[in-house]
């Protein structure tokens, strides 16, 4: 579904990205782990078309879109969270996830005025929808609220709950489970399996929480400075030496 | 006749008052709604002033104009002509981050105004266009007046209801994700650029028509009547101090900030002549002390943006 051919990014002489190859399966869960500064986030916004890259190439579904901004890289289904979440901090909760919603006639300049009618009957079922999203999130006594005064938790899954009012194929995680508290770990665990075995969207997720990952994912793919280290099933990973090095240092005996 | 005197300059005022709203309506729109900072408002309040005056003036030998139209016809002109202004400008400069459009919009502010003084064959120099036809100008001069204050609050109202219902639709919704977090509207597949530019056109079409009823009301358009201190600076003040991103925010900062702005003019002009001339920048600084202690006291202007209010709207009964 997607896949990355020698993917590089620099910024000045730094190399953050170097030749990055992997392809993810349609239909899988893909977990991407590495130690800080491995380049993940980097790696993610190439996908995304937040930054392009200077060689190598992203193709999705069949398609070179290595050079398309990130609004059609949405429309192609695709649809990414930020580690640092992004909310519409003036929007209230609920408007959040409407906006997130696609095929929103009313978005037009013109459709307001000329197909009024079929652009609120639109709107009702992107509300309902939203409130099922919220009521899911925990979230419906916010509904109201300035996004912008949620807490930093919350904006977590707010973000979760915008890609789920969309209708995208590969949905791209930055570390979801930061800053979520344990219990409703266990729930966002469940929607992203539910979404992906019954949905079918395929996940490629950034995650810290090595629990969180297990549960998860499969393939799992450990970065370090910039490359692909080693890519496979969870256990696979875990007992791979450079892994380990990578995350612990290496051995000096 | 005290009271007819009043009532006069009450009229007058209101007049002012219901022009100036609807540029503050059009910048709430690019700042309010969307997050662009407009530096430029005289400039399209300027093309659609000598658009509307060049398509209904007089003729004049050897210079461009003199079509004698209609007025509905010069207002419509205004707004289409300076939304064509606004095209090429908004084009090249909304890619980029806020900071370009507003260098970029005083500049070409300032290029408008410098043409308008400088071209005989096109704005008639220093001297304007005068002789403008104004609608119900045949009338005794308080109907005449009373009639124009119509028309004048006739364009608010259509103006607001038009820009509220946007405002409230899933179009304002988008704009104001834009507006908020550029990074995330993108990655929800909102176009960023083509959507800031139909803002910014729609805003800046508002402004050329402020312009053009102002034209007309005056009879005359000249360079000194789209000087930047008003038609940019006061307008912003009038949008910050109502409430930007709140449409009746914007109509209500207009009157307080114009009638401040007039009841000055008339308090200073009872001094001395000579403290007079002076006094004149008390006012500007009137206004400026107005807005700290609006900033300090409620920053968010007199009527706040409520996102409740425009959720509440299209799918009734929120919790």
């Amino acid at each position: 579904m997607l896949v990355l051919t020698g993917l590089t990014k620099d910024f000045g002489g730094f190399r953050a990205v170097d030749h990055c190859s992997f392809d993810v399966a349609e239909g899988s869960v893909t977990g991407l782990i590495g130690p800080n500064g491995a380049g993940k986030t980097t790696l993610f916004n190439l996908i995304a078309g937040a930054l392009w890259p200077d060689a190598g190439r992203v193709e999705f579904l069949g398609e070179d879109i290595s050079r398309l901004p990130p609004h059609k890289r949405f429309a192609r289904g695709m649809v990414r969270t930020f580690q640092i979440p992004h909310e519409f901090f003036r929007l209230t909760v609920l408007e959040n996830l409407m906006v997130a919603c696609d095929q929103q006639d009313g978005e037009h300049l013109w459709a307001n005025w000329l197909t009024a009618a079929r652009v609120q009957r639109r709107e009702a079922e992107v509300r309902a929808r939203a409130e099922d999203t919220l009521a899911f999130l925990g979230l419906s006594h916010l509904a109201q609220e300035r996004a912008g005064n949620l807490s930093g938790g919350q904006k977590k899954l707010l973000e979760l709950g915008r890609t789920m009012m969309t209708e995208a194929k590969l949905v791209l995680l930055d570390e979801p489970a930061a800053g979520v508290n344990r219990t409703l770990l266990r729930e966002v665990e469940e929607k992203i399996q539910n979404l992906n075995q019954e949905r079918g969207f395929t996940f490629l997720l950034v995650e810290h929480d090595m629990a969180f990952v297990e549960k998860l994912c499969d393939p799992v793919i450990c970065m370090a400075e910039g490359r692909v280290l080693i890519e496979g099933d969870f256990e696979t990973v875990r007992r791979d030496h450079q892994v380990l090095e990578a995350y612990l240092g290496e051995r000096t005996a | 006749m005290e009271w007819l005197g009043l009532l006069n300059y009450a009229v007058f005022m209101a007049i002012f008052i219901g022009i100036y709203a609807i540029l503050a309506l059009g910048l709430n729109i690019q700042w309010g709604l969307t997050g662009l900072f407009n530096a430029g408002i005289a400039g399209f309040f300027a093309v659609g002033a000598y658009t509307s005056a060049i398509l209904t003036g007089p003729a004049v030998e050897g210079r461009l104009g003199g079509f004698e139209l209609p007025v509905a016809v010069g207002w419509i002109g205004a707004m289409v002509m300076a939304g064509l202004i606004a095209w090429p400008i908004g084009k090249i400069t909304l890619r980029f981050r806020s900071d370009y459009l507003a260098v970029a919009t005083i500049g070409v502010a300032e290029i408008i105004r410098l043409v308008a003084k400088s071209e005989d064959w096109l704005t008639n120099s220093a001297r304007g266009l005068n002789n403008l036809p104004r609608p119900f100008g045949d009338l005794d001069y308080l109907f005449s007046q009373l009639a124009y204050l119509g028309l004048v609050l006739f364009c608010l109202a259509l103006v607001y209801l038009l820009v509220e219902h946007q405002f409230r639709s899933p179009w304002g919704r988008m704009m104001r994700a834009i507006r908020d977090n550029e990074t995330a509207a993108a990655s929800l597949g909102k176009d960023i650029a083509f959507r800031r530019l139909q803002a910014f056109l729609f805003g800046a079409c508002l402004m050329g028509l402020g312009g053009a009823l102002l034209a007309h009301f005056n009879r005359s358009i000249t360079p000194e009547g789209i000087d930047p201190m008003i038609t940019t600076f006061l307008i912003w003040i009038m949008l910050i101090l109502g409430g930007s991103g709140n449409n009746r925010g914007a109509i209500l900062g207009a009157a307080v900030v114009w009638i401040i702005w007039s009841m000055t003019e008339f308090a200073t002009d009872q001094l001395p002549t000579e403290m007079a001339i002076q006094a004149k920048y008390i006012r500007a600084f009137l206004i400026g002390l107005m807005l700290q202690l609006v900033l300090r006291f409620r920053p968010e202007g007199l009527l706040p943006e409520d996102p409740t209010r425009a959720g509440r709207k299209t799918g009734g009964g929120g919790s």
